[in-house]
């Protein structure tokens, strides 16, 4: 019990045995993972293995039916709402990009912009210099500053996905979950999303899903392989790829 | 551009509205009592009493279009609000009637006294004055859309089911306030009405005085809802609309903003049915009847969901089409005529008059694609 809980309070991230199952079917199967303060996470695995019910979980969409999650080592996530962790310092990107189709996309950023997210802020909201200085700063970062006044919902796939990954920059998280940032994107954008999450890691800590291997390779980081809603493998890229389990249930396929 | 353009439209759009309810304050109370009743543009008393309740009607509009068109809560109970609204109201006006009454008592309401009532229910107290009757006004609907909206917000009831309940919420009032026993007249509501701050609400500067106070606050109602869209609140509404669970993942309490929204729009139909009672003489509960409600949403979806000022022309055109209509020999036929015309506008012009009518200027000035534009419920 000991070593768990100093594994606990030195991490930025913990899960242990977290189970979830959706009409009987478990999703999740005692599920543990450790993120470290700063780290970014590679994570693999099969079509259904529960990757994304893994960030619903992390983010209170899903309520585990079992398992510890906790965040910074002493905040229970599971008792708390998608807003307050959100406001905690977990900001998401989804595997299917969403943002504001009738909002432009500068609107987009500010929405997502640190700040008080209190009814009265917001209704008496002056956008200050600094706030507008860092919109601009982000909007040039996703390459999105010449269409700033466009409606997001105009956008093509892959800039929705850089705008996601803008307004999780503009959030400002401590932790930063991204689904399939490069999932329709083409194989110029895929170097460039990965370029941009290095970038982002050098300050943030992230948990990154993906299928693109090229992509995983490119990032460089530790790997986590799910299978069946649990960890089937964890380590460098070219460990796990020559785990025999991995190659069967994912690479080989 | 497309957002920049819309705004600039919208601007003008809303400078438009406003110049043209200044314009009706000011000349309508002016061509009915100044000008001979011999001039052809002198205006009968009831034909401005009549549009003095369409612009009621186009407050209420706005209320609504506030929450549906801009929060994405179809509230099928909207009607609910305007009549409590309208019930305060009368029963201000009641208590004016002091001795004046058929059975002369100067306390109880003539309904009171012919049910052997002796004394005034406690919720009656206050309301022989003029601004506890108006606090009123605004906040017993305000009141009730956030116990309601508290309750149900939180517990993340949208779409159909909010719509049923909001429903069920306007039918249960009407049920409740049919009885007697209520103290709220019952069956015949609140009527016979005799003076407002100790003007005959029947004379013709009174009302003169009551219309031009409808396009008063029409305006205020218009100018607060514009605010509120307008601000960063707006989008986080607008965004609750089109994406609420992302809206929550970026850390809005959505109930809140909902909540907000919802309370707001409630006391702004309270004071469009606080209007409306002194200017048509009489509240019952058939304001409750879950149609009214149904109308409302109507008037919004012809006039142009999203745009305010859609909101309450939707509200004018449909009810003087309804005028003309049942004046007529195809009366019956009225409700007929109305469904079909929602059916119309839902599938062929989605956005409403407005909606169309702005995109037909557009389109005609340049010719640009405007993809994302092709949805319902245009945002900004
Ligand atoms: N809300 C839900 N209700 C029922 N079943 C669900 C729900 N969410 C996920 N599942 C199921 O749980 C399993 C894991 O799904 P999940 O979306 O987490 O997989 P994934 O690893 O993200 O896969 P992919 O690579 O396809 O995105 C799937 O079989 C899915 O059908
Ligand atoms: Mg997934």
């Amino acid at each position: 019990m000991i070593p768990a809980h100093a594994a606990l309070t030195s991490s930025l991230l913990y899960l242990d045995g977290v189970s979830v199952s959706f009409d009987g079917f478990k999703a999740i199967r005692g599920l543990s993972l450790v993120i470290a303060p700063g780290e970014m996470r590679a994570i693999i695995g099969p079509n259904g293995a529960g990757k994304t019910t893994m960030m619903d979980i992390i983010t209170g969409k899903t309520r585990p039916d079992e398992g510890t999650v906790m965040f910074g080592g002493s905040v229970d996530l599971t008792r708390l709402d998608e807003a307050a962790i959100a406001n905690l310092g977990i900001g998401r990107k989804f595997q299917k990009p969403t943002v504001f189709d009738f909002h432009t996309i500068e609107d987009n950023i500010l929405l997502a912009l640190k700040s008080q997210r209190t009814v009265a802020r917001t209704l008496f909201w002056k956008t200050a210099a600094v706030d507008q200085k860092r919109i601009d700063e982000i909007l040039g970062i996703i390459k999105l500053g010449d269409a700033r006044s466009r409606l997001a919902g105009s956008l093509s796939h892959g800039q929705k996905q850089w705008l996601e990954i803008g307004m999780l920059l503009a959030q400002d998280p401590k932790l930063l979950l991204v689904d399939e940032p490069a999932a329709g994107m083409t194989d110029g954008e895929t170097v460039e999303t990965a370029v941009l999450l290095k970038e982002i890691a050098r300050d943030h800590s992230v948990i990154v899903v993906e299928h693109d291997m090229g992509f995983i390779r490119e990032l460089g980081v530790k790997v986590t392989v799910l299978h069946e809603g649990a960890v089937l493998a964890e380590g460098p890229l070219d460990q796990v790829s020559a785990n025999e389990r991995v190659v069967e249930v994912y690479l080989g396929r | 551009m497309i957002t920049r353009f819309l705004i600039q439209g919208l601007d003008k759009r809303g400078l438009t509205f406003l110049g043209l309810l200044v314009a009706l304050a000011v000349l309508v109370p002016f061509a009915n009592l100044l000008l001979p009743e011999s001039s052809v543009l002198h205006v009968p008393t009831s034909t401005m009493s009549l549009w003095g309740k369409y612009l009621c009607y186009a407050l209420l509009a706005i209320s609504l279009d506030l929450v549906w068109g801009y929060c994405g809560i179809l509230s099928l109970g909207h009607g609910a609000f305007f009549a409590l609204g309208g019930y305060a109201m009368g029963m201000y006006l009641m208590r004016q009637i002091g001795s004046r009454g058929v059975y002369g008592n100067p306390i109880l309401p003539d309904f009171m006294v012919f049910l052997n009532w002796h004394e005034l229910p406690w919720y009656w107290y206050g309301f022989s004055s003029f601004p506890v009757a108006m606090l009123m006004v605004l906040l017993v609907p305000g009141l009730l859309a956030f116990i309601f909206g508290w309750f149900a917000f939180r517990s993340r009831v949208t779409g159909v089911y909010l719509s049923i309940i909001t429903q069920a919420l306007t039918y249960a009032l009407l049920l409740a306030f049919f009885r007697n026993d209520m103290g709220f007249g019952g069956n015949n509501g609140l009527t016979d009405f005799k003076d407002i701050l100790g003007f005959n609400v029947q004379a013709q500067a009174t009302r003169a005085a009551l219309f031009a106070m409808t396009c008063v606050m029409l305006i205020a109602g218009f100018l607060i809802a514009r605010g509120i869209v307008d601000s960063k609140l707006g989008k986080v509404v607008i965004a609750i609309r089109d994406a609420e669970s992302r809206t929550r993942f970026l850390g809005y309490r959505v109930d809140r903003f909902k909540l907000f929204v919802f309370t707001v729009s409630a006391c702004m139909a309270g004071v469009a049915g606080a209007l409306y009672v002194p200017q048509v003489g009489i509240i019952n509960p058939s304001e409750f009847a879950p149609a009214n409600s149904i109308e409302t949403v109507i008037w919004v979806a012809v006039g142009g969901r999203g745009t305010l000022v859609g909101a309450a022309l939707g509200a004018v055109v449909v009810n003087y089409a309804k005028t003309v209509f049942t004046s007529g020999f195809m009366a019956p036929y009225w409700l007929f005529a109305l469904g079909a015309l929602f059916v119309f506008v839902t599938l062929f012009m989605p956005k409403g008059i407005l909606g169309t009518a702005q995109d037909w200027w557009d389109g005609r000035r340049r010719r640009e694609p405007a993809a994302a534009l092709a949805e319902p419920a245009p945002a900004e």
